[in-house]
């Protein structure tokens, strides 16, 4: 990762650190990440900007023990498709969750995280990953 | 009327026995664990650091504090430990809080004292009415050489304050605070040292004893109070022998202490030491208890601070639905030592 993505990583960070996506106020759809404009509306569609409350269920997962570079120290490490309690689905890293622990349907938060960095010296990157909710039922 | 509008910590969630440690290095775990009074430490995730324990402490206090973070103006950020040398932590806290973008930041350094210091600073802007709140954080993750005495006790959590003068709204008033400072390098990491030094025995009597029992006499001198007025006393706790051997010498009886010497369980958290202490203590006092913190900072200060607990805390306790700080210290997975150098990187230099 070169020092000429930090832009991009950058304009993102707001949605990366607090979830904010966007809903269409005219037919209540929600978007992770946000949109410009609402697919199903199109013309007739009025965005703005909608903070998740974090929660949601795992839909899937899978574990990476081969991670790419910016992540070794990481592995093994769990992925999974989460599915907001607002609708939308996101892919995103499962932490403080053992191996063994992990099913469809188990109950997530988000968190904050260091996401990666770029090697010893460029940036750091933190935004969201999920964890388990302790104590709490698969709905 | 200044003080505490709402706090919150975090403590990451893995431990590691001083046992175990003490293996490695073919120590007596179970006489270091006496010796020091630190039977267990956090570590951090591989995914964890100062900047991600001061948001998620951040997070917790605001939503006690049931306030609209864009009322917030200012956010400090007390560490040794700081993820970047140059580039601030409070930035990233302030985002990740959804803070306006018209506030003051500032990362404060003062050993593990630089979160108190931020409270006193929050304190100065409210009470000059230049904002409606300030939030103070103490947060680290410090780490021991291997092998040194600070490995069994170097370890990681944060706290975070938000600062007020609604009365409706302050669960904990601050009736004063007191300094004491000197020049005195008990401590010490230099730029682009991995790990820090420590003047071995000289970090007990001139430095800690010293700068921490003026600040308590300095405080209660300020105030005309005396031991007898306080219900709970917390002190920086870089083990558990030196507070409560702080208490003795003050005369101040051992369970007035005990609530908030977290030590023994987490270890060191450094910045956050003292702090999280005291939100143990604002856990379980009831409305006006009088509390007695004075934090220390190598190099060398303390910082002490009188709270006088308010009717509001019961409330924002019981409908904050917060973690307390027993809920964290609980929630722990014990890691082995092999695992514990991988969270903490020590391996990095074979990859
Ligand atoms: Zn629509």
């Amino acid at each position: 990762m070169s020092d000429r993505s930090v832009p991009l990583f950058w304009r993102k960070s707001k949605q990366m650190y607090n979830l904010i996506g966007s809903e269409c106020i005219t037919c209540g759809t929600r978007y992770f990440p946000g949109r410009r404009i609402c697919p199903q509306c199109r013309k007739e569609g009025q965005m703005h900007e909608f903070k998740f409350s974090g929660k949601g269920q795992v839909v899937t997962y899978s574990v990476v023990r081969d991670a790419p570079e910016g992540y070794e120290l990481e592995v093994p490490y769990i992925v999974a498709i989460v599915q907001l309690e607002e609708g939308p689905r996101l892919t995103t890293p499962i932490t403080y969750c053992d191996l063994d622990e992990i099913f469809i349907g188990m109950p997530v938060e988000a968190c904050f995280r260091k996401l990666r960095e770029a090697g010893d010296h460029g940036i750091i990157i933190y935004g969201y990953k999920f964890r388990p909710i302790k104590g709490a039922k698969p709905n | 009327m200044v003080g505490i509008v709402g706090y919150g910590i975090y403590i990451p969630r893995y431990r590691i026995k001083t046992e175990e440690i003490a293996r490695i290095w073919g120590a007596d775990g179970e006489r270091v664990a006496k010796g020091l009074l630190v039977e267990e430490k956090s570590v951090p995730g591989t995914d964890e650091d100062a900047a991600t324990m001061a948001v998620e402490a951040a997070r917790n206090s605001v939503t006690q504090a049931q306030i609209d973070p864009t009322e917030i103006g200012a956010v400090y950020c007390g560490s040794e430990s700081f993820p970047y040398a140059v580039k601030p932590t409070a930035t990233i806290v302030a985002q990740a809080i959804c803070a306006s973008e018209h506030i003051q930041c500032a990362d404060l350094e003062f050993a593990c004292k630089a979160g108190s210091a931020g409270i006193q600073i929050c304190m100065s802007h409210v009470i000059a009415k230049e904002m409606k709140y300030g939030m103070a954080i103490g947060t680290d993750c410090s780490q021991g050489k291997p092998r040194d005495a600070l490995e069994y006790s170097a370890s990681a959590g944060a706290a975070s304050f938000i600062i007020g003068d609604d009365s409706r709204e302050i669960i904990a008033e601050i009736e004063g605070t007191y300094s004491y400072t000197t020049d005195t390098p008990d401590f010490w990491r230099r730029e682009g040292s991995e790990f820090p030094r420590h003047g071995s025995r000289f970090t007990g009597e001139p430095a800690y004893f010293a700068h921490v029992i003026a600040g308590a006499k300095g405080i209660m001198k300020k105030l005309e109070l005396s031991v007898e007025d306080f219900n709970y006393a917390v002190f920086h706790m870089p083990n558990g022998k030196f507070p409560i051997k702080t208490g003795k010498t003050l005369g101040i009886p051992l369970d007035k202490v005990k609530p908030g010497l977290i030590v023994i369980r987490i270890g060191n958290t450094y910045s956050a030491s003292s702090l999280i202490g005291l939100c143990r203590i604002f856990d379980l006092a009831s409305p006006d208890e009088r509390i007695l913190c004075v934090s220390y900072g190598s190099g060398a200060g303390s910082d002490a601070f009188s709270f006088l607990m308010t009717e509001n805390i019961t409330e924002k306790r019981e409908n904050s639905g917060v973690p307390t700080v027993d809920d964290y210290i609980e929630d722990k997975e014990y890691i082995d030592y092999a695992l514990y150098a991988k969270h903490r990187r020590k391996i990095k230099k074979m990859m």
